[in-house]
C-alpha cells in the first residue's frame, strides 16, 4: 500500500450520500425540447455551426472550438435547431448565453461514431479527438481534457479523482459501482496519451462499493493501477489536494500539476474519453444526481441540455422545495431558475428548502477565533482576507494570497459568525480582475495615444520635408527650360503637362499619395493583432460585396456609397 | 536649563541638516507627480476635463491649476485615488461633468463614406480603415471617448453602452443584514 | 442571490461563549466555598452593568440589541472583571469597571471583534491605578478564623460601606498573597519564611491557590473542547515556570518558586480566560506562542520588579499591542508555497 500523507485544515460535513446511492442509474427520458449552451467549458465558448432550421443527428458538431482553450459543442439526440439565441443558464449572475434549441424527433439517430484504436495513435492524435468529442473535466471544472495532454515536461504519476468530497453527490459514486470497466478502460487511454507508468485512483473511504468495483475492474483488466482508498474530508476531492495526499507532492501556488509530473482526471472524465474513443461517442450525456428535498433521490444519465426541471420532476420535488443548487452544497450555485439546461458541469442538483439548509443567521462580527483558518485546506488566513476584502483593501487581499483560494467554502461553514466569507472572495476577486482588465486597457490607451501623437508629430515633419524637397525641385525645373517641364511631371496623368508649377505640385502631391495607398497599408492599422486584421478584411470583404452587388444592379462604375442594394 | 535648550537647538539644527541633504541626494528628476497622476487617470483621453487628454490634466493638477473633479469617465472611485494620491479631500463632481456607463463606438459599416474625419478624431487610433474605404471601430481599443461622433459627416457613429455580459460579471458586494433584524 | 456555501457547522458565537462560561463555573465554585458568596453579588452587579452598557453602547451605534446582547461577550467581560476585584469591594467599583471596559475599551474602538485591547483587562487596570486603595481590600478565606461576616452582612457593606459595630475591615481582609510576598521581600524576610505566613497554603495563597486550580480545571476543558488554541495557556505558563524556575535555583530566598506563580494571582484565569479571548490574541499558530511568551515574561518581571504585585493584566494589555505586529510577522505559507521565499 502506498503512503498516505495529509493536508492542512478540512472540514466533515454531513455527507447525505446514502440517500441517492439507493437505486441504480436510471436513463432520464429523452426530452421534447433541448437547450445546448454553447459555452459549456472553461475557456472560450464554442462557435454555432449549424443554421436555425437545420435538421441535426445526435452526435453531430453544432459548436466549434474557438482558440486553444475551449472544446465541441454536440446535438445530444436528432432532431430540429429551431432557435440560436440567448437563453438563461444555470449560472449565480442569471445572465442568459448563446444556446441552441434543439427540438427532438424521438429517432435518437446518431450521426457518424468515429472509433479509434488509440495505441495506435499518438497523444496529439488523440488531443484532437476529443477536442472533436468536445470532452472537458466532468469534475467540476470542466477545464477542456485535451488541453490537460498537452504538457511541456514529463509526467509520470497520473492521479484518476474518484474521491467526490463534497456532500449529497453521488455520480461518480454510482458511475464507479456501475461502469467501472469502462472508466478503466478511459484510464488506460489518457494513461496511454499521457506516457506515464503509475496511475493512481483515489476514492474516498466512505464509498466502500465503488472501491471494491474500481479494484475488481482493474483486477480484471491486468492494468497495474492502483485503487486507493483515501480518508474522507472535504476538500480531498480537489485535484491539488487529492495529488497531496496520493503522492505527497504539493503542486506550486500558480503552477499546473504537470509542472510536478503530475496529471490529475476525473473517474467521470476518464470515461468519457472511454466513450468517445473506443465508442467514437461525443460528450452528449451525462451522469447527474438529483438528490435533497425530493420523494426519490437517485443518479439519472440525462442528456446535455436537459432542462432540470425534468429530472427533478422524474424525482418529484416536495412540496416546501423553495429553490435549486446545482453542484453540492458546499461548493455549488444556487440556479436562477429550475428550467436552465443541464451541461457538462452539472454533477448534481439538489432541491432544497428552508428546513433542509436554513438561510444563515445574520452575519456577526469577525471574532478572530480562526476557526476558518483551521480549516482551510489552503492554510489561507480568511479571517484577514475576510477583512481585507470587506474594506476593499485589494491590494492587501492579494499579498496574503487570495488567489490561492479555492473557494471551497470550508472557512464559511466553520465561521461562528456566520460570515458569508467565501462570497467577499469572490467579490474581490472579481473585482481586482476587472481593476487589471482596466488598469491594462487604460495602458493601452495611453500607449496608443502616446504613439498616435508621435505619428502625427512624424507625418508633420516628413510633409513639410517633402514640400521643402518639391519646393526644391520646382526652383530646380524653373531654372531650367520650360520645355523639359514634362520630363519631370509624373507619368501618371500624362495629360497634365503643362507649365504651371502650381498644378505640377499637386499632380505630383496626388500621384505620390496614390502610390502611397497601393504600396502601404493605413497607418492606424500597423499595430494590430492577426485576429483584428482579419476582422477588418473580412469586413472590407463584405464591402467589396455590396459594391459588386451595387454594380451588377447596373450603377455605374463609381458606386455610390450610400448604395444599399440589400 | 540652558544646556538643554542647547541640546534641543543642535539636535534640530543636525535634523534639519540631514533632511536637507537628503532632499537633494534623492531629489528624483523630472516630474513624478504627474506621472503618478496619469497612472491614475482612465486614459480615455477624451478632453472632458477641458485638456486635450489626460497627460496634460495631470500636468495642470501636478501644478495646481486643477482640480480634481473634472474628469468623468473616473468616475468617484477616480476621485477618491486622486484624492488619496494629493492628500486632499475628496470633491464631487460638479452639476455639469458627471460620468456615464462606459461605452464603445460603433459605425455603421452601411452608411459609412470612409471620409477619415473620425480617424483623425479617435485619440488612440482605434477606428481601422483607409480613404474611401469603410472604417470599423477596434471595439477593443476604443476608450468611449465619443470624440470620434461628432467629427462624422453621415451621423453613422453611435456610442453603445457596454452591457453587463457572462463574461464581465462581477460576485456583488455581499448585503451585510445586521441591521435588518433589529 | 446567495453564495455557496449553503451549509453551516452551527458553532456559532453565543455557543462558544458559554461554554468559557461554563468553563469558569468550577473556579467560581471554590471561590465561593473558600471565601464565601460576597463574589456572587459582585458577579450579578458587574453582568448588570455589562448588559446594561452594552445595551446603551448598541443602541448608541444604531445596532441591533439582540444577536450582540445574546452572544454573551458582555456578560463574559463582566464575569471577567467581577473576578479580578476584591469581592467586599464597594458596589460602584465593579459597575465603574465593567462600564467602562464595555463602553470604552470595547465600543469605542468598534464594538465586538474590533477591540485591540481585552476589555476586562483595561477595565481591571483602571480600577486599580484609579482606585488602588479599594483594590487592595480581599477577603480572607473563611477558614482562617477570622469572624466571617453573614451574607447579609457583606451585602450591606458592599452597598453602604459601613461594617457591623465593632468590626475591624482589616481584620476581615487582607493583601493578595503575591502583594505580601512582595512586601515582605521588601522587608528583608525570606520566600519561605513570608510561606510559613499563615495566608499561604500548600502551592500559594491559602483558599485563592485551590481557586487557581478551579480554573485550570475550566481551561483544560476548554482546551479538550478545542474552543481555544493550545498554543497560548502553554506558552504562557511554560515561560513563567521557566524563568520563575531559574531564578528560585539561583536565589530561592528572593523568588518564589514556580508552582508559587502558577496558582497565585491571575496566571490560571489569565493562562486560559484572558489571554486567550481571540479578538486581541494573535491569529497565528506561531503568534501565538510568541504572544504567550511575552506575556509570561512581562508577567514575570512585573511580579518580580514592577511596582503592582500582579502583572497579569497589564502584560496582556501591553502584549495586545503587538498583536497586529505578530501576526503580520508570523503569516504562515500557503498550500503550495512552502518551498518558496516570501
Ligand atoms: S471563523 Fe469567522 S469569526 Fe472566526 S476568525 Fe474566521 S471569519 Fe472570523
Ligand atoms: S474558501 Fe478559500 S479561504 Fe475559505 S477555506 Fe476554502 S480555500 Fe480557504
Ligand atoms: S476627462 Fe477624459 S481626457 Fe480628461 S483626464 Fe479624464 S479621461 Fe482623460
Ligand atoms: S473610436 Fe471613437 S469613441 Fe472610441 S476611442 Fe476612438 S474616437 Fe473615442
Amino acid at each position: 500500500m502506498i503512503k498516505l500523507r495529509s493536508f492542512h485544515g478540512g472540514v466533515h460535513p454531513p455527507t447525505h450520500k446514502k440517500e441517492s446511492t439507493q437505486s441504480p442509474i436510471m436513463a432520464a427520458p429523452l426530452p421534447a425540447q433541448l437547450i445546448i449552451p454553447f459555452r459549456q467549458h472553461a475557456g472560450e465558448a464554442a462557435k454555432p455551426v449549424v443554421q436555425v432550421g437545420e435538421r441535426v443527428l445526435k452526435g453531430q458538431l453544432i459548436g466549434e472550438p474557438v482558440g486553444p482553450i475551449s472544446s465541441s459543442v454536440h446535438a445530444p439526440t436528432s432532431g430540429t435547431i429551431t432557435a440560436i439565441e440567448l437563453q438563461q443558464i444555470a449560472h449565480p449572475s442569471a445572465l442568459p448565453d448563446l444556446c441552441a434549441t434543439l427540438v427532438s424527433d424521438g429517432l435518437e439517430e446518431w450521426g457518424v461514431r468515429q472509433t479509434l484504436s488509440y495505441r495506435q495513435l499518438s497523444s496529439d492524435e488523440l488531443q484532437k479527438h476529443l477536442r472533436r468529442c468536445g470532452i472537458v473535466g466532468l469534475g467540476g471544472a470542466v477545464f477542456p481534457s485535451d488541453m490537460k495532454l498537452r504538457h511541456p515536461t514529463v509526467v509520470n504519476t497520473l492521479v484518476i479523482n474518484g474521491a467526490e468530497c463534497e456532500p449529497y453527490i453521488t455520480c461518480d459514486d454510482m458511475l464507479m459501482r456501475e461502469r467501472a470497466e469502462g472508466i478503466v478502460r478511459g484510464i488506460e487511454i489518457l494513461r496511454h496519451a499521457l506516457g506515464t507508468d503509475a496511475v493512481l485512483i483515489g476514492i474516498e473511504d466512505n464509498k466502500p462499493q465503488a472501491i471494491t468495483a474500481m479494484q475488481r475492474a482493474v483486477d480484471e483488466s491486468s492494468h497495474p493501477f492502483k485503487v486507493v482508498a483515501v480518508p474522507t474530508l472535504y476538500p480531498g476531492g480537489s485535484a491539488k489536494h487529492l495529488i497531496k495526499v496520493l503522492t505527497g507532492v504539493e503542486v506550486p501556488s500558480g503552477k499546473l500539476p504537470t509542472d510536478v509530473g503530475v496529471q490529475c482526471y476525473n473517474v467521470a472524465t476518464a470515461y468519457a474519453a472511454h466513450r468517445a474513443v473506443e465508442h467514437g461517442e461525443p460528450l452528449v450525456s451525462r451522469i447527474v444526481t438529483v438528490t435533497g428535498n425530493v420523494e426519490q433521490p437517485r443518479n439519472y444519465e440525462a442528456l446535455i441540455g436537459t432542462p432540470f426541471s425534468e429530472l427533478v420532476e422524474l424525482s418529484v420535488a416536495k412540496a416546501d422545495t423553495n429553490r435549486y443548487i446545482m453542484g453540492g452544497p458546499m461548493m455549488g450555485v444556487e440556479l436562477p431558475a429550475v428550467n436552465v439546461p443541464l451541461v457538462k458541469a452539472s454533477n448534481c442538483v439538489i432541491a432544497a428548502s428552508d428546513v433542509l439548509f436554513p438561510p444563515p443567521p445574520p452575519a456577526m462580527p469577525c471574532i478572530r477565533c480562526t476557526r476558518c483558518a483551521q480549516a482551510c485546506p489552503v492554510e489561507l488566513q480568511p479571517q484577514e482576507l475576510y477583512w481585507f476584502a470587506k474594506s476593499h483593501n485589494f491590494g492587501k487581499a492579494q499579498e496574503y494570497d487570495l488567489f490561492d483560494c479555492i473557494e471551497c467554502g470550508a472557512c464559511a461553514y466553520v465561521c461562528p459568525s456566520s460570515i458569508p466569507l467565501v462570497q467577499y472572495y469572490r467579490y474581490a476577486k472579481s473585482e481586482i480582475r476587472a481593476r487589471d482588465h482596466e488598469k491594462r486597457a487604460a495602458d493601452l490607451a495611453r500607449e496608443r495615444h502616446e504613439f498616435r501623437q508621435f505619428r502625427i508629430e512624424r507625418e508633420k515633419q516628413e510633409k513639410a520635408e517633402r514640400l521643402a524637397q518639391k519646393e526644391r525641385a520646382a526652383a530646380e525645373a524653373k531654372a531650367k527650360a520650360a520645355a523639359t517641364a514634362t520630363v519631370i511631371a509624373t507619368p501618371v496623368d500624362p495629360s497634365a503637362d503643362t507649365d504651371d508649377t502650381q498644378q505640377m505640385r499637386i499632380d505630383a502631391a496626388l500621384a505620390r499619395a496614390k502610390e502611397q495607398a497601393a504600396t502601404t497599408p493605413p497607418k492606424n492599422t500597423e499595430t494590430l493583432s492577426p485576429a483584428q486584421r482579419a476582422e477588418i478584411e473580412a469586413i472590407e470583404e463584405r464591402r467589396a460585396h455590396i459594391h459588386e452587388l451595387a454594380a451588377d444592379a447596373g450603377a455605374d462604375d463609381e458606386p455610390p456609397k450610400h448604395s444599399q442594394g440589400n | 536649563m540652558i544646556t538643554a535648550l542647547w541640546i534641543m537647538i543642535a539636535l534640530a539644527a543636525l535634523l534639519g541638516m540631514i533632511l536637507g541633504y537628503a532632499s537633494i541626494r534623492f531629489r528624483v528628476e523630472g516630474n513624478p507627480l504627474a506621472e503618478k497622476i496619469d497612472a491614475v487617470l482612465p486614459q480615455t483621453q477624451c478632453g472632458q476635463c477641458g485638456y486635450p487628454g489626460c497627460k496634460p490634466y495631470a500636468d495642470a493638477i501636478a501644478k495646481g491649476e486643477a482640480d480634481i473633479n473634472l474628469c468623468p469617465p473616473g468616475g468617484e472611485e477616480g476621485i477618491h485615488k486622486l484624492a488619496e494620491l494629493l492628500g486632499v479631500e475628496f470633491k464631487p463632481f460638479g452639476e455639469d461633468a458627471q460620468p456615464k456607463p462606459k461605452a464603445v463606438a460603433f459605425i455603421d459599416e452601411q452608411i459609412c463614406i470612409g471620409c477619415t474625419l473620425c480617424i483623425q478624431a479617435c485619440p488612440v487610433d482605434a477606428i481601422a480603415g483607409a480613404a474611401k474605404q469603410m472604417h470599423t471601430i477596434i471595439t477593443s481599443e476604443c476608450t468611449g471617448c465619443e470624440l470620434c461622433v461628432p467629427p462624422c459627416p453621415v451621423d453613422c457613429i453611435s456610442m453603445l453602452p457596454i452591457e453587463e455580459k457572462l463574461t464581465n460579471w462581477k460576485w456583488r458586494y455581499p448585503v451585510f443584514e445586521l441591521r435588518q433584524t433589529s | 442571490m446567495l453564495s455557496s456555501p449553503f451549509i453551516t457547522r452551527t458553532l456559532s458565537v453565543d455557543r462558544i461563549m458559554l461554554r468559557v462560561l461554563y468553563a469558569l463555573l468550577p473556579g467560581i465554585a471554590l471561590y465561593v466555598w473558600y471565601f464565601g458568596p460576597a463574589i456572587l453579588v459582585s458577579i450579578a452587579l458587574a453582568v448588570t452593568a455589562a448588559l446594561a452598557t452594552e445595551a446603551l453602547m448598541l443602541k448608541l451605534r444604531d445596532r441591533p440589541l439582540r444577536p450582540f446582547l445574546s452572544d454573551y461577550s458582555a456578560l463574559l467581560t463582566g464575569v471577567l472583571i467581577a473576578l479580578s476585584i476584591p469581592p467586599l469591594a464597594p458596589w460602584w467599583l465593579p459597575v465603574v469597571g465593567t462600564a467602562f471596559a464595555i463602553a470604552v475599551a470595547k465600543h469605542l474602538y468598534g464594538g465586538l471583534g474590533s477591540n485591540p485591547f481585552n476589555p476586562a483587562m483595561i477595565g481591571y487596570a483602571v480600577l486599580i491605578i484609579s482606585f488602588p486603595h479599594e483594590m487592595t481590600h480581599w477577603l480572607s478565606p473563611q477558614d482562617m478564623g477570622h469572624s466571617a461576616l453573614s451574607l447579609g452582612q457583606q451585602l450591606h457593606y458592599i452597598f453602604t460601606s459601613t461594617l457591623p459595630a465593632g468590626m475591624q475591615l482589616d481584620a476581615l481582609t487582607m493583601s493578595t498573597p503575591l502583594d505580601t510576598l512582595k512586601t515582605q521581600l521588601h522587608l528583608g524576610m525570606t520566600v519561605s519564611d513570608i510561606r510559613d505566613l499563615p495566608i499561604y497554603g500548600r502551592l500559594a495563597g491559602k483558599g485563592s491557590e485551590m481557586v487557581a486550580a478551579g480554573f485550570a480545571l475550566g481551561g483544560i476543558y476548554l482546551l479538550i473542547a478545542r474552543i481555544i488554541p493550545w498554543q497560548l495557556p502553554l506558552a504562557f505558563l511554560g515561560t513563567l515556570f521557566a524563568l520563575s524556575g531559574v531564578f528560585n535555583l539561583i536565589d530561592p530566598a528572593h523568588y518564589a518558586p514556580p508552582l508559587f506563580h502558577w496558582f497565585s494571582g491571575a496566571a490560571m484565569i489569565g493562562a486560559f480566560f484572558i489571554l486567550t479571548d481571540p479578538i486581541t490574541s494573535p491569529t497565528t499558530a506561531k503568534g501565538r506562542i510568541l504572544f504567550g511568551m511575552g506575556a509570561g515574561l512581562l508577567t514575570f518581571l512585573i511580579r518580580a520588579y514592577g511596582g503592582f504585585p500582579d502583572g497579569v493584566a497589564f502584560a496582556t494589555i501591553l502584549m495586545n499591542m503587538c498583536v497586529p505586529l505578530i501576526d503580520a510577522w508570523t503569516q504562515p505559507k500557503v498550500f503550495g508555497k512552502k518551498g518558496s521565499k516570501r
